[in-house]
């Protein structure tokens, strides 16, 4: 069985969620794993394939393909799966992947299944993925000529293969249709304001929720994020009553962060937020609640109201 | 003019605990209630938005049973202009049939003299998160899609999209008709007004029926996975607390100075 693995990349690598895909669709023993780039692959992508056991890197380099345009990229998936002779296509659970694969299943016909966690058979493809942001877990059968499947991200670790791959670049020839490039991004504006960066690099974010009680309700937010050298993360329903800018957001709908330490404050911990925060390494919850699933669900908590408790610790830190 | 079509699906509640069927086969929102996605009704407000100041008509459409009507109906309540509820069991149908149905209306729409010159879907929806219905059905239009937009500004023949990308704002500019997946973000939801409550009450509703077969959605179990045991470790209650958090910040090293 051969498969065929869309590989994104980010600053200069394969990024975490395409390693970590490459890393299941290796378990899933596929003898022959070939990995996609589009564009040309720089050398720390191609390392990042041989690490993971990839046979055959088809680069996808050209310039029709240089600025992003789902179908084009689908055209490029089709290509590389009949280079690698592929039954099976698997992309990061990205909002990249995702589409990506979208238009491939929807070109050839095909089944989809986003969001998989697990698969239990591969002929007929059984799987197991997220559904309800991830509340639960959906087995369903996809029967498909060519399995097309993404993975959802962090389900699995992107754990290096027993014996390094090849990872032998060979071209690929994309005959890009005019009529593929009809959605195509014509210009990138660069991230300065409004910028969640800051927010998904932050060593440290302390994050705010309802417990903020109003857009006043932020200063001490503030000023240990500050102090911490860190970033603002918010719950949604401090965005969506327009108390903070939608770019500071953490949740399923917001920014994914994997902080050293999320201090959340005054968040209950929904599964929508939850989705946005769970690969913080050290999560300490501030909430006048000790059941809410934030406490529950975090290393350490203090029970009180944030608006007492982060001004003794701003004191504290002096 | 710009005429926009939304699709919005009626989901149980997500935001609540989510609670099963007795069959293990859906998730039951009798208890938490029903609603739309975050991302359908920014793209409510993003068509009402695009459309009103062209003189353009927004219809809200659903695939499900009647009792999709209240999101119909919701969808009026804040701005558009009347609705469609093409009657289905959604959950004994897959994305791709979803599409079907879908492109089905937009056709028998065009037929009966209303084209839609942008058709808004949600990126994802709140309970399968299948990521294609948009993706399906502007192949079975011929139309262009964007999926991930967060704003839509038209003018003439051109749609200018924004969606967040790994390096920036993406910016699109697609010619219409074509075919946009919302994320939210981008838009403030819309609320209802008392007057808007009322239209939407009065609106008409047109029901269509799906002439295909589904293929289905290939659900065969869903489980809610169980919480792992609370390893939390209380440091203390209210400002007094403060010291013993100050310890793990600086055993943690995120205290610099
Ligand atoms: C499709 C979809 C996508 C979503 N995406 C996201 C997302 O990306 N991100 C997100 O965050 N949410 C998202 N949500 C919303 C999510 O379900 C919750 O509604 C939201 O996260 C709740 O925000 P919260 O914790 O601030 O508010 P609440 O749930 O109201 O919780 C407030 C918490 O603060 C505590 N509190 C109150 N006062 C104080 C005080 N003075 N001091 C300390 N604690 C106090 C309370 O005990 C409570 O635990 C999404 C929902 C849907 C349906
Ligand atoms: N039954 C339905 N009725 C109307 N719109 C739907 C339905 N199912 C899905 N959609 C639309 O398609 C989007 C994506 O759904 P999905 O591909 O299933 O994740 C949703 O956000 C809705 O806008």
């Amino acid at each position: 069985m051969s498969v065929v693995v869309l590989v994104e990349v980010e600053e200069g690598r394969a990024s975490l969620v395409s390693r970590e895909t490459l890393a299941f669709a290796r378990s899933l023993g596929a003898g022959n794993l070939h990995a996609l780039v589009v564009g040309s692959a720089p050398e720390a992508v191609l390392a990042d394939c041989r690490e993971a056991g990839v046979v055959v890197v088809h680069e996808a380099a050209d310039p029709a393909l240089e600025r992003y345009a789902a179908a084009a990229w689908a055209a490029a998936v089709e290509a590389a799966g009949r280079a690698a002779r592929a039954d099976l296509v698997v992309a990061p659970g990205t909002g990249r992947g995702n589409e990506v694969l979208a238009h491939v299943a929807a070109r050839r016909g095909l089944r989809m299944a986003a969001n998989v966690v697990a698969v239990e058979s591969l002929s007929p493809l059984v799987v197991q993925r997220q559904v309800v942001g991830g509340a639960a877990l959906e087995r369903a059968t996809v029967p498909s000529r060519v399995r097309l499947l993404s993975m959802a991200g962090h389900a699995v670790e992107p754990t290096p293969a027993d014996a390094p791959g090849e990872a032998r670049v060979q071209p690929l020839a994309v005959a890009v249709d005019p009529k593929d490039l009809r959605a195509q991004v014509v210009r990138v504006e660069r991230r300065e304001q409004g910028d969640s960066s800051g927010l998904t690099a932050a060593k440290v974010v302390v994050g705010a929720g309802r417990g903020a009680g109003g857009p006043d309700g932020f200063a001490a937010v503030d000023a240990l994020a500050e102090r911490l050298g860190g970033a603002v993360g918010v719950s949604r329903v401090v965005t969506s009553l327009g108390w903070r800018p939608h770019h500071e957001q953490v949740g399923q709908t917001g920014s994914r962060i994997a902080p050293d330490l999320y201090l959340a404050c005054g968040i209950s911990g929904s599964i929508q937020h939850w989705a946005g925060c769970a690969s913080s390494r050290t999560i300490i919850a501030v909430n006048t609640d000790a059941d809410a699933p934030m406490v529950t669900k975090a290393d350490y908590a203090v029970i009180g109201d944030m608006h007492e408790v982060l001004p003794a610790v701003l004191e504290e830190l002096g | 003019m710009t005429n926009v079509l939304v699709c919005v699906k009626r989901v149980p509640d997500p935001t609540g605990e989510v609670v099963l069927t007795p069959d293990g086969l859906r998730v039951d929102g009798r208890y938490a209630g029903y609603t739309t996605s975050a991302h359908e009704e920014a793209a409510v407000a993003l068509a009402v938005q695009v459309a009103e100041p062209s003189g353009g008509t927004v219809t809200v459409l659903s695939v499900g049973s009647e009792d999709s009507l209240e999101q119909v109906r919701a969808g009026i309540a804040v701005g558009a202009t009347d609705g469609v509820l093409v009657e289905a069991d959604a959950d004994l149908l897959g994305p791709a049939d979803v599409a079907e149905a879908v492109a089905e209306a937009v056709r028998a729409r065009s037929d009966a003299g209303t084209t839609y010159d942008l058709v808004l879907l949600g990126n994802d929806a709140a309970d399968t998160g299948d990521f294609q219905v948009g993706v399906r059905l502007a192949y079975l239009l011929d139309r262009p899609v964007v999926a991930g937009v967060q704003t839509v500004a038209v003018d003439g023949d051109v749609a200018t999209l924004h969606a967040e990308g790994p390096e920036g704002t993406e910016v699109y500019e697609v010619a219409l008709p074509a075919v946009v997946t919302v994320l939210e973000g981008g838009v403030s939801p819309k609320y209802p007004s008392v007057m808007g409550r009322m239209r939407a009450k009065k609106a008409e509703v047109e029901r269509m029926t799906w002439s295909g077969t589904p293929g289905g959605s290939g659900r065969e179990a869903l489980t809610v996975p169980e919480a792992p045991p609370s390893q939390v470790t209380v440091l203390g209650e209210g400002p007094t607390a403060a010291p013993a958090l100050v310890a793990v910040l600086r055993e943690l090293k995120v205290v610099h100075s």
